[in-house]
């Protein structure tokens, strides 16, 4: 059965290169907008893994992470961080708000696939 | 979809993230100190940088990424937006956008340009204030070049710690046959809650680990307590895990790189000595898989074996928890609804909150993206359906002289309904004017610039809507006029404050709605039109005789004359061999008027009125030499019936009408398009007051009015050739062809232009 990937972000750039790579790789892609579309979104998709970015309008990846996280049907669903921003903070509060990994853009598909075999079954 | 579809994506994206940037940048100018405004700039480049990161664009990541890492400093309240900032933002918002343009286009970016910017931007974030550029440069020769490429940056947080002596054969295959005496690591790992509440899990990291060489693995079992204290949740495995690996202690390392936060993790590398891990007597009785050198090649089946045997016993115990787990969630299972529902409510509300500050976004609505060929194609149909819907309600009127059947009533709903149709058809296509009015924020900062003015731009009224080919259109002439307030309407600021003014002038550049068209207006604050120059220039270049006598609005509107130029120097800026009578001949060309409004000392204002749409217009249908014309409403000012006693002779062919004490040349339509040769009589006809661009009034004479109505303006040019006189054609309700007429040139050519001298071609076609 295909792996089912939610992805949040609000770049179209990202998110068509996201669509591109994950499809290309087997798996089913699912995709919101900002940290609200992506909770509205997670109740009715039922994915095995979610990537998201951080920096997004209405509410960011902190604020979507954590909202997922108090979801009981999903806080234990594997989050990727997808960020330009590598230093430690950003890092660290996405691990504090639940976060399980993260991708470091520039986007690399295959990053993005290693990172999502590494988390999911 | 492929990358090139994608990498176009991009670049629109682009776009509309700089145009974000712009009029946030905009706003936190005028005092806006919102956190979701500067949160929006900041959003704008990062997804620049973010998407030219993927493109390898990296001369745009790499000043996206300084003017990031300031706007940053912005973001987190360590530097102050004041307005010195915002001039370097503003200028470097302005480079980004070249440099995204000169990654879609090609060409080159101003080099030094963003060079001083990329310094300044450094400079603001580690807190040094803004200086004028001489000074900048003069004090801080030898500042740091440009930022490698945030991805280098990105890289150097994970660079690896080099480990000398597996380095070599890093990359070779696992299933090459292994040399002997690999390093061999014992690692111990005991999770931590956190590490399975974010989602992590520990099967996964021992299968990641097991890839990496020829594994042993014990768990530890001696921290489970009873099952009545059992917490489902809880961490209470570890593991001890003996592992020959020649692919290094990183390797081991990356492998706990999203969990090492919330486990305890050792690594020690043992150097070959096999199995130091003791077996102790609260390990669970699973046989370690034996490290034997010897049987490595053959048995490497086996070695697998044991790992699978492995992830079969944690899965076992796993499901053994999660079966717990079930259980317990049972238990709860009531108060687990109310948490949910409770959720619910939570997000709800967070919806809603979120939604509060939100109000412009909610308001901008949800939109979808069209290609622009569709909604053409849609505007075209429509414009038949209005054409076949104006011809069957003239058959069926023809046909019912009555005019009181059911047919008719149908059909005046039916006129209703495309009349909204078409209405809302031309409103898809109708965009505000805020992205060109953000380019010209631009152009007049780069001119403050280079004639070292201080000029601050006012826009109103930015969103006003009109359609998208006008508003493409208007980017030029607009350009233009900015260009020639600046560098011509306003003065240096010595003069200025001379003149007891601000030293800093101000454009004014306005836009709404009026009466179904357009209206833009450009106002500067500067020194108004020198008229006594304007007038001895006209007067040099024969344009007037010496002694003409003109109003002040006459000279005011000779600057719109083909070849005018009063700037006593030529200036790089405006001086580009582009005169006002280009300017007014790009806004003819849509459909528009101008004029200006001079006050000296004070400034002058250009008003613009253009048409909102350029597929449909509003016109008279009059009958001239048996021909059926359309005249623009917008261009007639009244309609009359001349009498005798109003109509005078003058000269050998001219004939004035004096309207309300003031006389007006009478001109015969049918006589200008060439469709009779000798002039109609004024009095069996009627005049139609016009007025035409900065030329004042004339009547125009046509045989009869038919009726008013909107037609659909079917070029003539993309369907046939230019005629002189004739704007663009229509289809009537009848199903014939009428010809629009151009009322600014006939005008023109009743001053004496022949038509035809001013369109060579169109004698030939």
């Amino acid at each position: 059965m295909k792996k089912r990937v939610l992805t949040v972000d609000d770049s179209r750039t990202i998110r068509n290169m996201l669509l591109v790579t994950l499809n290309n790789a087997g798996f089913e892609t699912i995709q919101a907008e900002d940290g609200i579309e992506g909770l509205e979104v997670l109740e009715t998709s039922n994915p095995d893994v979610i990537v998201t970015d951080i920096n997004m309008p209405r509410l960011d990846g902190f604020g979507f992470i954590e909202g997922v996280r108090k979801n009981d049907k999903y806080r234990a669903i594997p989050i990727l961080v997808l960020t330009t921003e590598s230093d430690a903070e950003k890092k660290n509060r996405a691990r504090q708000a639940g976060a399980t990994g993260w991708i470091v853009k520039p986007f690399d598909p295959i990053k993005l696939i290693d990172a999502i075999e590494r988390v999911t079954a | 979809m492929d990358m090139n579809e994608i990498k176009e994506i991009f670049f629109q994206e682009c776009e509309e993230q700089l145009a974000e940037l712009e009029s946030g940048l905009m706003k936190l100018n005028d005092g806006d100190r919102d956190p979701e405004t500067v949160n929006a700039v900041f959003r704008a480049v990062h997804s620049i940088k973010g998407g030219a990161g993927a493109f390898g664009l990296d001369d745009l990541v790499a000043f996206a990424h300084v003017f990031e890492t300031t706007l940053d400093c912005v973001r987190s309240n360590t530097l102050e937006p004041s307005p010195d900032v915002l001039k370097v933002m503003l200028k470097s918002a302005d480079v980004l956008a070249d440099l995204t343009n000169a990654a879609r286009d090609g060409g080159t970016v101003d080099a030094a340009r963003s060079q001083t910017l990329v310094r300044e931007l450094a400079a603001l974030a580690k807190g040094e204030l803004p200086q004028p550029v001489a000074v900048v440069q003069e004090t801080v020769p030898v500042q740091e070049p440009a930022p490698a490429p945030a991805a280098a940056s990105d890289e150097a947080e994970f660079a690896p710690v080099p480990f000398s002596f597996d380095d070599f054969g890093l990359d070779e295959p696992e299933t090459q046959p292994e040399p002997v005496g690999k390093p061999q690591y014992d690692i111990s790992f005991a999770p931590r809650n956190e590490l399975y509440a974010k989602g992590n899990e520990a099967t996964l990291l021992l299968r990641d680990l097991s890839r990496l060489g020829d594994m042993s693995i014990r768990c530890s079992t001696d921290s489970v307590p009873l099952l009545d204290e059992l917490d489902p949740e809880a961490a209470y495995f570890s593991w001890k895990i003996s592992l020959a690996t020649d692919r290094g202690e990183d390797a081991i390392r990356s492998v706990f790189e999203f969990a090492e936060w919330d486990c305890d993790l050792t690594i020690e590398a043992t150097h070959g000595n096999p199995s130091t891990v003791t077996m102790d007597e609260n390990e669970l009785p699973m046989q370690p898989v034996p490290f034997d050198l010897s049987v490595l090649d053959e048995d490497e089946a086996e070695t697998i074996g044991g790992i699978v045997e492995q992830e079969e016993a944690i899965a076992a115990a796993e499901a053994h928890l999660e079966s717990l787990n079930a259980s317990v969630m049972a238990a709860q299972g009531v108060s687990n609804v109310v948490v949910l529902a409770d959720n619910d409510s939570r997000a709800e509300a967070l919806k809603n909150n979120s939604s509060q500050p939100q109000a412009m976004q909610a308001s901008v609505g949800q939109t979808i993206r069209v290609d622009l060929d569709r909604v053409d194609r849609l505007i075209n149909l429509v414009g038949e359906l209005v054409i076949n819907q104006a011809m069957l309600s003239q058959s069926v009127i023809e046909n019912d002289s009555h005019g009181v059947s059911a047919i008719n009533m149908g059909l005046e709903d039916l006129q209703q309904l495309t009349r909204e149709i078409q209405d809302s058809v031309m409103a898809i296509r109708a965009q505000p004017v805020k992205p060109v009015f953000q380019r010209m924020a631009r152009i007049v900062r780069e001119i403050a610039d280079t004639t070292g003015k201080s000029v601050r731009l006012v826009t109103e009224g930015e969103n006003t809507e009109v359609d998208k080919t006008v508003i493409d259109k208007l980017a030029e002439p607009l350009t233009h006029m900015i260009r020639n307030a600046v560098d011509h309407g306003l003065e240096t600021p010595e003069k200025r404050l001379a003149a007891g003014k601000s030293a800093e002038g101000t454009v004014r550049l306005t836009a709404k709605h009026r009466s179904g068209r357009i209206v833009i207006e450009l106002a500067d604050d500067g020194a108004g039109i020198n008229r006594d120059r304007v007038r001895q220039k006209a007067i040099d270049n024969d344009l007037i005789a010496a002694d003409a006598n003109l109003s002040d609005e006459e000279i005011d509107n000779l600057i719109f004359h083909a070849g005018f130029s009063t700037a006593e120097k030529v200036s790089d800026i405006s001086g580009r061999g582009v005169g006002m009578d280009v300017v007014k001949r790009s806004i003819q060309a849509l459909g528009g008027r101008i004029s200006i409004q001079s006050r000296p000392g004070q400034g002058s204002v250009f008003t613009m009125s253009l048409p909102l749409t350029l597929a449909v217009l509003d016109g008279m249908v009059v009958t001239v030499a048996n021909q059926t014309l359309v005249v623009p409403l917008t261009a007639i000012v009244e309609t009359l019936q001349p009498e005798a006693s109003a109509v005078h002779s003058f000269g050998a062919q001219q004939r004035l009408i004096s309207i309300r004490n003031s006389f007006c040349p009478l001109v015969d339509v049918g006589q200008i398009l060439d469709f009779r040769q000798t002039q109609a009589d004024p009095m069996a006809g009627v005049a139609l007051l016009v007025e035409s661009e900065g030329g004042g009034q004339r009547a125009l004479m046509v045989d009869a009015i038919q009726g008013q109505r909107q037609v659909v303006i079917k070029s003539l040019e993309a369907n046939y050739n230019h005629v002189p006189g004739i704007a663009a054609a229509t289809i009537l309700g009848d199903g014939r062809v009428a010809l629009i007429l151009d009322v600014d040139a006939v005008v023109a050519a009743s001053r004496g232009q022949s038509l035809r001298a001013d369109m060579p071609m169109a004698v030939a076609g």
